[in-house]
């Protein structure tokens, strides 16, 4: 009777322990979780600054300014339905250019997205999935608005 | 004529199917019985068909032939004859066919060196080589021709991707090749170990050479890989934990374990289900790091133009021989009995804990990896998991793992408890030097250094004690050398990361600034054109109160025939510090940005890589006997 209680507190306390390193373990999964947003669902949603997450989409013909003598850049990310202001302070990857994709990790910032990190493709016939997707998105919703009109 | 080298290359891949096809007959159509010499001869004929095939593919790249669609793509007349040679395994169809040379090189080692094996033993072993040559040759010849023709011949190629052209991507694929295939050693060594009716612990001291060649070779392929993304990228960082550096990985934390559990049950016959079971595990893990590299779900310089039937083949051949494994795994499992039981305060209990932290380590690595695909394959959600994952849980699971690397020559010399004492006293005095040296400024960093020294003080104090003993060092020696070689590693590791200062910084031509203990002046830029390219160098000149260290010249190159542009970083390497500078863009007139970076010991971090892979050669003892 004796042997058995002792292996079930032992066996209890394992699970325990156990079960706290896989709460701990997930929940450090689930800090570091980056969420993909495009500007039309950045727009629409509400996001808490500070809240860090990516966004993708094309970088808009024209947009790109240069602060003259530093590093800040500011330019547009679309996704041709909407579109939106990135601040960036730091040396953009070889790869980007204008009417290309990129993705960017950030937080919002009143109304313009500050980026920490900018990843541009690593080639011209590259596009990121998820900014294939974001587009194509809103190429579909295009269609339906302009099918809508027709009628 | 060299039009008809193209064609001869896809001939011999069509002959190394029949070939395969061959070496299976004697299994599976007439049975044991019937003599092995067609399989025997078979499996070293593939290798010389695969790798003239290579060599036609290499010829048709310096031959210029783009009617060939894959060398239209991968290379042009401008590209020096280096890269036009290693632009043959740059791309995805020509990597895959040296994939497939690597493994009929490592299945004519097999067949070589397995004549000591009993036949039957022999004939599963080498049948299953077979099949998994089968496998990766038609999913070359079905989906990623290297030798396919283009309708529309153009008159120069494409381009390389520029970021290839480089040194370290030239040997960087085959040596990881290298490991990932010479894991289907192992794993068809495993599966035929499935077939006998009893395992016999020599079988185990029979692999182990394999195991470790492999695993040195996967090595040195991700040391290569993380040295080239450090110097190339352009970032300055060595580890990502980028999906496609966890690919290689994963199957590199999973080997580890596994050759340290062969051991075991090479020594004493303990853990052989296990031992089996980790075989079959290792394998997997390469090819599923394959299927995320090259089926293109994955974004990085190695997913190229993708084809989903690749992806669905890859996928295909990834269940049928995972499942196939664990299918015959399970339904044998039964007949591995140890030999002895495990207790915990032994070289077996340790090599127990060893594999636990090294196979949850793996798993918590798959589960980062794989749950983004997941959730997007459902079309739940687009997400990336971010670096402080991986940090927080990777590194206290290592923490443990290195107390024990440490404290195996202390268990394996029994010390008296009296010098076990002196001697933990003295690894704590000294790497509380150690980190006050260095100013050391979080508890981690302090982990790191004290294991570092924990480990190197007791190697040290053992081989001080060994040294009358002849035997026991020369058994040893491997072990001390890769254990110290993660020593270094840990040290690299945590003193860069602790002291490296990483600065973006604008620059008016002329002008100075102090970062760290050095002062850096962008003295002038000046232009140079080459072969394939057109470059802007700077020239940055370093100095410590006032006198002159050396001068630093990253360019800023663009690439005439792709017009991309790339950076490339000037670094002054010394074995205490690199001084990294890379240049960012013309800001304003005679102004540019700039990165400027002090990495001091990061060098420890590769010389650390090339001290395990030494251990690791020294510790592969051939076994002569016939078993």
């Amino acid at each position: 009777m004796k042997k058995r209680s002792v292996r079930i507190y032992y066996v209890s306390f394992l699970l325990v322990i156990l079960g706290f390193v896989l709460f701990i373990f997930l929940k450090t999964f689930n800090d570091n979780l980056l969420y993909y947003r495009s500007p039309t669902q950045l727009i629409n949603g509400n996001f808490p600054e500070n809240y860090i997450f990516r966004i993708g989409g094309m970088v808009e013909e024209g947009s790109l300014v240069r602060v003259k003598g530093t590093k800040k850049v500011r330019f547009f990310v679309t996704d041709f339905d909407n579109k939106m202001l990135i601040k960036y302070d730091g040396i953009l990857p070889d790869l980007f250019r204008e009417g290309q994709g990129v993705v960017i990790r950030g937080h919002v910032e009143k109304d313009y997205f500050v980026a920490e990190e900018v990843l541009a493709k690593h080639d011209e016939t590259y596009m990121p999935p998820e900014v294939q997707e974001s587009l194509g998105i809103s190429e579909n919703s295009k269609n339906k608005t302009t099918e809508s009109i027709q009628q | 004529m060299i039009i008809e080298i193209g064609y001869i290359g896809y001939f011999l891949l069509l002959l190394g199917l029949m070939n395969c096809l061959l070496l299976l007959t004697p299994k599976f159509v007439t049975g044991l019985n019937v003599s092995s010499n067609i399989l025997l001869s078979a499996s070293k004929l593939h290798f010389p068909i695969l790798l003239i095939s290579f060599i036609c593919l290499i010829a048709t790249f310096v031959g210029e032939d783009y009617s060939l669609d894959y060398v239209a793509k991968n290379s042009n007349s401008n590209l020096p004859l280096m890269y036009k040679i290693s632009a043959a395994w740059a791309g995805h169809e020509g990597s895959m066919l040296l994939w497939c040379v690597v493994s009929s090189f490592w299945m004519f080692l097999a067949s070589i060196f397995s004549g000591n094996l009993h036949k039957s033993l022999r004939i599963n072993f080498l049948a299953t080589m077979g099949i998994l040559n089968l496998a990766f040759l038609l999913f070359v010849v079905a989906t990623s021709n290297p030798f396919d023709r283009t309708m529309t011949v153009p008159i120069d190629g494409g381009d390389l991707n520029p970021l290839l052209q480089d040194f370290g991507l030239i040997v960087h694929p085959p040596m990881l090749y290298m490991g990932y295939v010479g894991l289907s050693v192992v794993f068809s060594f495993a599966i035929a170990c499935c077939f006998e009716s009893d395992f016999k612990k020599e079988w185990a001291q029979w692999i182990r050479p394999w195991i470790l060649a492999s695993w040195s070779f996967l090595t040195l392929g991700i040391a290569l890989g993380s040295w080239w993304a450090y110097y190339e990228l352009g970032w300055g960082g060595w580890w990502f934990w980028d999906p496609v550096e966890n690919a290689s990985f994963m199957p590199w934390l999973m080997s580890t374990a596994l050759l340290h559990s062969v051991i075991a049950t090479s020594e004493k016959g303990m853990f052989k289900s296990w031992t089996i079971l980790l075989s079959i595990f290792t394998f997997s893990l390469s090819l599923l790091g394959t299927f995320l590299v090259r089926s293109g779900i994955l974004i990085s310089v190695h997913s190229f133009a993708s084809d989903p039937t690749r992806g669905i083949f890859i996928l295909f051949m990834l269940f049928a021989l995972i499942g196939g494994g664990l299918i015959i795994y399970t339904m044998n499992s039964k007949k591995f009995i140890d030999d002895n039981e495990v207790t915990l305060f032994s070289k077996e209990g340790f090599f127990l804990l060893n594999n636990i932290l090294l196979v949850t380590a793996t798993f918590t690595i798959l589960l980062g990896t794989m749950y983004p695909l997941f959730l997007d394959v459902l079309g739940l959600e687009k997400i990336s998991v971010g670096v402080p994952y991986y940090n927080a849980v990777f590194i206290p699971l290592m923490i443990p793992l290195m107390l024990l690397v440490g404290y195996i020559p202390i268990l394996l010399s029994r010390a008296s408890k009296n010098a076990q004492l002196t001697q933990l006293g003295v690894i704590l005095i000294l790497s509380i030097i150690l980190s006050l040296t260095f100013s050391v400024s979080s508890i981690l960093f302090f982990i790191g250094i004290f294991s570092a020294t924990w480990i190197i003080v007791n190697i040290l104090y053992d081989v001080i004690l060994s040294l009358d003993n002849r035997i026991k060092l020369k058994n040893r020696i491997g072990m001390y050398f890769a254990h110290f070689g993660l020593a270094i590693f840990i040290l690299g590791a945590s003193v860069s990361e602790n002291n490296k200062i990483e600065k973006e910084l604008v620059l008016n031509v002329g002008e100075t600034k102090t970062i760290g203990l050095f002062d850096y002046k962008l003295e002038k830029l000046r232009e140079l054109k080459s072969v394939n390219y057109d470059a802007i160098i700077a020239s940055v000149l370093v100095s410590k109160n006032n006198q002159f260290i050396t001068e630093i010249n990253p360019e800023k190159r663009l690439y005439h025939s792709s017009e991309s542009p790339m950076t490339e970083a000037g670094i002054h390497g010394r074995i205490e510090r690199d001084l990294y500078v890379s240049l960012g863009n013309m800001v304003d007139d005679n102004k540019w940005s700039l990165r400027i970076y002090d990495k001091p010991f990061i060098r420890f971090i590769w010389i650390g890589t090339i001290f395990m892979v030494i251990g690791s050669i020294f510790s592969i003892r051939f076994k002569k006997k016939s078993l």
